[in-house]
């Protein structure tokens, strides 16, 4: 792939990236999220259409292809998301689009007998007639592994696809890869775990905001040469958080914490237990923060936390308040305050105005005696606009409208720009711009040296050791170990992240 | 004997819902909402009457009434699949439509408010043979065979397979190179088809189109479809249902145990009632109504 | 940067505006062409036709005050589906509410004494129809709140079943023999149009048509200047940040379907307190359902509604107008066509503007970073 770039709106996703991988390798595609590896593999895989730039496939151009031809010339993606239709037995979902029939009718024996026989070849194995909704994660993931293989797949692309793993389904996946290579198929795997990139790639490309940065041999380098590539950025970030007075007063002090948690025990959307018998304080006065490998429980602990869902069992308590069996609104006036992982969805109503989303969560804080008091509410957006100075500074704008960084900033203002002893921060900087992680980063600082508690969830993991001064590695609901974030580093909390090492949980 | 007399009459009073609920089935197997099943009966209907009267027959009266249903189809597969309008909106609006046309139209080729003269159907005169006159209409074969063999065909075969998949997940399908708008486009019009038959029954089981003459049995087709969980032998199972509780409805006229109006609320209140999950958890192709 | 800061209030508002018309003036635009290509077809001239059309409605005070009479139950279902719009419901069962509504303010009427003082009738006879309406509204609403069923489909069979109800009921119990309406109501008459300025003498216009401008005020500050509105609108746009927000989305959706309901149901004592003075089976005769039309039309915002309901009103008098020329029902057809186009034309007018607007924020990035 050369000087490829593609843009989504004024998003833009890749700009002049160079890509080549050599066949019959295991090439890993590393970067943080945001970075652009998946947008890439999509242009690569057929499912968009690069905006400039050239794609080639064992020499023959193919660029804009759709996903149809990307098939035929055995290129197959495995995507994050798992794009399998749930109702279907697995036989079908691999058939799918390619049916075999006899006569009219589709045949089903045959399909059934194809997928034992791929299946016994490659290793994958699972029984080709359950229905896909009845699997575990890691047999989801085996499904569309020889989805694709069945395809006739000779470059195979896999997004993120030890995610959802555990390890001895990582180890499985691995041997299985590297059955797949030695049959002189390609595979590229998208990544942005270090100790997976050693484990299993010959060749690595590093990809950072959008650009290729770095394409390197596996085995002449080291995880620090491959984290420097991925993490290097042209503003730093100080990896070495200045430990806070407060930190030190906190621990001292027998104050009641900011945030405590007690034997928590969170069911996930399908039923089965995503956060498991947590416990933990957040003390005031300090940024407590969660890394780990999304979808490990973290989301479903946040929403928990703010109200949005019931526990299981366990207790929650604000300063010294139980607040388990509170909702939303009363937990927000109790002084919690919520930034959340995705604000598309959840932190913004993307077609209300500004004035309004600063209005989210606190709208009964906003009644006059006619209905919303909209002079009150005009003073207060135009403050907050400019304290933490959103651009353009025009309240009345819909909240759609605004770059990334803006739209986060006026969920920022919204939740910390009122009182609060207690803040959760999901993802705050997620695909926001260099200019306003900076900002965002000195907020949730100040906001610490303010004596809040600040609760940091981030799957970046380099903003978690620059801005904690606790660090909990989370892992299959738990907590596999908690450190003070003097003595953390990216090596040595990788292992946990990857469920390689465990340590007592507090 | 009254028990024959009284299954036959089901039969009869069933077709229609079992070819216009087979409509249902497939569009909203293949993702679409099926609230214009009332406006392509109709269509079928008066496309029934106007093939065979200016032909004198029935047969191509068939033809006409399919066009017309495929008519109304390809609008709301125009409006739905193309233009991403919104599925609800459009199949109220394409029943207006239907509604308004048929009575223009009427005005236009009968020059009559209420109804067209008379037409041949299938029956013949049925000449004393009574109910067994509907048999000889091929129609009702048609619509015994129409769920069953729909089921065969959504199970066994590749579009089947196809049609299930992209009602449940069109982006997994999409991603292994199935056309997903073509395959919708084909199932709605299959389902234009079928409800036009259901509707071509009725005009030429009555050898006349009168005004809005469907008088809601699309909306029973759709209760069927939903009470039979959009599987096929359900749903002819609930057609069937409804049918022999308007049978008995008929044939107890005079004994009024219930009055009428409660017997015709069945198929509605049954609808709701499995809506509301109280009988089994009622669970709709996943990707229905949403076309992105 | 300061160009672009410049001209954003500037050019949302003139995309809001362009958002609000664009869409319903292109699908008006499409139905007259459809029109034509019928009138055609009837061997007649579309301008004389239109002509008529006009001359017949807005011409004239009677054929005016029979497009005011049609506006008044038009403007209660169309608030009625816009309410429930807001928070992301489909209400496709206004003609039921409505019908409900009209039953329960004759019924009201029925029972009162005719010594009844007059103000006090009619408040509670129209009390009595948006009760009826909001209780008829509630079904859908608790189901969906409570068991997540479709309100769509919920909305349209309860049609089925309230029509039939009420309908029983008036046939069984309180028809007057050999018709198919209730006796006329003891109290709550409400005077027409034409007592006060007799030159509507004649057309069914009468002042409930107050009672229905009030409730589009209403409705206008609800959804647009109360916290309650707050919420109802964000769990329409986005129900996971309006949990997120602090607020209970079922509930959201029960009041929305209850208010829903009471709108449409105040537009039955239109034809029961204004008009003919009893309940009569079918009177809603599709208002419910061109309700759907006119919210789409009027953007779900209530000043759009009223204009909306006035088109569709001299619409559909303006079929009898032309009767004599082309069938009456090539308005049915043209209704039918304004729909489809609108519902067609708002998801592509959405789309162009947001591309455009893309288009422009990327210039001005461009421009603010060389």
């Amino acid at each position: 792939m050369h000087q490829v770039s593609k843009s989504f709106g004024a998003v833009q996703a890749n700009r002049d990236v160079n890509f080549e991988v050599a066949a019959g390798e295991i090439h890993a595609l590393v970067g943080e999220n945001g970075a652009g590896k998946s947008t890439l593999m999509h242009i690569l895989s057929g499912l968009h259409a690069p905006s400039s730039g050239r794609v080639e496939v064992s020499g023959r151009d193919v660029t804009g292809w759709d996903t149809t031809r990307a098939i035929d010339a055995g290129v197959g993606m495995v995507h994050q998301h798992f794009m399998l239709v749930p109702t279907l037995t697995v036989a079908e979902n691999l058939v799918l689009g390619r049916e075999p029939v006899r006569g009219l009718r589709l045949d089903v024996s045959r399909a059934e007998a194809d997928v034992r026989a791929l299946a016994e070849r490659t290793g994958l194995r699972v029984d080709p007639t359950r229905t896909v909704a009845e699997l575990s994660v890691g047999e989801a993931q085996r499904v569309e592994i020889l989805k694709v293989l069945y395809r006739g797949a000779k470059i195979l692309v896999l997004d993120e696809p030890t995610a959802v793993l555990s390890p001895p389904e990582v180890n499985e996946l691995w041997t299985v890869l590297r059955g797949l290579r030695e049959k002189g198929d390609t595979i590229i795997i998208i990544t942005h775990k270090l100790d997976e990139v050693v484990a299993i790639s010959d060749t690595i490309t590093v990809m950072r905001d959008g650009r290729s940065v770095a394409r390197l041999a596996t085995a002449d380098t080291t995880p620090r040469d491959i984290a420097r590539a991925m993490v290097g950025r042209d503003v730093a970030l100080t990896f070495d958080s200045v430990p806070s007075a407060r930190e030190l007063l906190a621990a001292s002090l027998t104050s009641a914490a900011a945030l405590s948690v007690r034997a928590l025990t969170v069911l996930g959307d399908r039923g089965m237990r995503v956060v498991e018998n947590l416990s933990f304080d957040v003390q005031p006065g300090e940024i407590f923060g969660i890394a780990g490998v999304e979808g490990n429980g973290q989301t479903e602990l946040l929403e928990v936390l703010a109200g949005l869902r019931r526990a299981q069992s366990g207790a929650v308590h604000l300063g010294a308040r139980d607040v388990t069996a509170l909702d939303v609104r009363t937990r927000a006036d109790a002084g919690l305050s919520h930034i959340p992982e995705d604000r598309h969805r959840r932190g913004l109503v993307l077609d209300y105005s500004i004035a309004d989303n600063l209005l989210l969560g606190q709208q009964h804080h906003f009644s006059g005696r006619t209905g919303l008091d909209r002079e009150r509410i005009a003073r207060h957006a135009e403050s907050q606009v400019r304290a933490f100075d959103i651009r353009p500074p025009n309240p009345s704008l819909a909240a759609r409208t605004l770059s990334g960084g803006n739209q986060q900033k006026v969920v920022i203002a919204r939740e910390m720009g009122r009182a609060f002893s207690m803040l959760l921060a999901a993802q705050p900087t997620r695909g926001v711009d260099v200019g306003a992680i900076e900002f965002i980063h000195a907020q949730l600082r100040d906001a610490r040296d303010a004596g809040k508690g600040v609760l940091l969830v981030s799957a970046d993991l380099a903003e978690v050791l620059a801005l904690s001064d606790r660090i909990a590695v989370m892992y299959q609901g738990r907590f596999v170990c908690v450190l003070p974030a003097r003595e953390c580093s990216a090596e040595r909390l990788g292992p946990f992240m990857t469920g390689a090492e465990r340590e007592l949980a507090s | 004997m009254i028990l024959l007399a009284f299954l036959l009459q089901t039969i009869r009073i069933a077709v229609p819902y079992l070819l216009a609920a087979a409509g249902g089935v497939m569009s909203e197997r293949v993702g679409v909402i099926a609230l214009g099943l009332e406006g392509m009966m109709l269509a079928g209907a008066f496309g029934a009457v106007l093939g065979s009267y200016y032909t004198g027959s029935a047969w191509i009266g068939l033809l006409c009434a399919m066009s017309a249903g495929m008519l109304v189809a390809s609008i709301l597969a125009l409006c739905t699949l193309r233009f991403r309008a919104d599925q609800v909106v459009v199949g109220i609006a394409l029943n207006l439509l239907v509604i308004g046309a048929t009575r223009f139209f009427l005005r236009l080729a009968f020059d009559s408010a209420s109804n067209s003269p008379r037409v041949d159907g299938f029956g013949g005169d049925g000449g004393g043979l009574g109910i067994l006159a509907s048999f000889s209409n091929p129609l009702v074969l048609v619509g015994l065979a129409a769920l069953p063999v729909l089921g065969w065909v959504l199970w066994h075969t590749p579009f089947g397979l196809r049609a299930r998949a992209v009602g449940e997940k069109p982006e997994a399908a999409a991603t292994l190179g199935v056309p997903v708008r073509a395959l919708q486009l084909r199932g709605l019009l299959l389902c234009g088809v079928l409800a036009s038959l259901g509707g071509a029954y009725l005009a030429l089981d009555q050898h006349q189109f009168t005004d809005s003459m469907t008088a809601g049995r699309g909306f029973i087709a759709l209760a069927a479809v939903i009470f039979g969980r959009w599987m096929p032998m359900r749903v002819a199972a609930a057609c069937l249902l409804f049918a022999a509780a308007e049978t008995l409805q008929i044939q107890l006229q005079g004994a009024q145990l219930v009055p009428s109006q409660f017997v015709e609320l069945i198929p509605y209140v049954l609808t709701i009632v499995a809506l509301a999950g109280v009988v089994g958890k009622s669970t709709p192709p996943a990707a229905l109504g949403k076309v992105e | 940067m300061s160009a672009a800061t410049g001209n954003s209030p500037v050019h949302g508002m003139l995309t809001r505006a362009a958002q609000a018309l664009l869409a319903p003036v292109l699908a008006v635009a499409i139905a007259m062409v459809v029109g034509d290509l019928l009138i055609l077809t009837y061997g007649e001239s579309p301008g004389t036709v239109y002509r008529l059309l006009i001359e017949g409605t807005w011409g004239n005070v009677y054929g005016f005050g029979q497009v005011l009479y049609k506006t008044m139950t038009l403007t209660c279902t169309g608030l009625a589906f816009a309410y429930a719009a807001r928070a992301g419901l489909f209400n496709v069962g206004a003609e039921g509410q409505l019908a409900a509504g009209g039953f329960a303010a004759a019924l009201a009427g029925l029972w009162m004494p005719q010594a009844m003082p007059a103000v006090l009738a009619v408040v509670l006879c129209t009390a009595a129809a948006m009760s009826a309406g909001a209780i008829t509204g509630a079904v859908p609403g608790v189901l969906r709140a409570r068991f997540g069923a479709s309100e769509v489909i919920v909305t349209i069979m309860l049609n089925f079943i309230v029509l039939a109800l009420l309908n029983y009921a008036v046939a069984s119990h309180l028809a007057v023999p050999e018709t198919l309406h209730t006796e006329v109501i003891n109290a709550g008459f409400v005077a027409r149009l034409g007592a006060a300025i007799p030159a509507f003498a004649g057309s069914a216009a009468n002042f409930t048509i107050i009672a229905s401008m009030l409730a589009a005020v209403f409705a206008w500050w609800a959804m647009f200047r109360t916290r309650g509105g707050y919420e109802l609108r964000a769990v329409g746009l986005q129900p996971d940040a309006a949990e997120y927000g602090g607020v209970n989305v079922p509930r959201t959706w029960l009041c929305a379907m209850v208010w829903s309901g009471a709108f449409a149901g105040l537009g039955g004592i239109n034809f029961v307190l204004g008009y003919k003075h009893y309940y009569e089976e079918g009177f809603a005769a599709g208002s419910g359902f061109l309700g759907i039309a006119v919210a789409l039309v009027g953007r779900n915002h209530p000043l759009g509604i009223i204009v909306a309901a006035l088109l569709f009103a001299t619409l559909s008098q303006g079929g009898l107008a032309v009767n004599a020329l082309v069938p009456k029902q090539l308005v049915d057809i043209l209704q039918a066509v304004v729909i489809l186009a609108v519902a067609t034309s708002v998801p592509e007018v959405q789309r162009l503007l947001r591309r455009s607007a893309a288009a422009l924020v990327r210039s001005d990035r461009s421009e603010a970073t060389p």
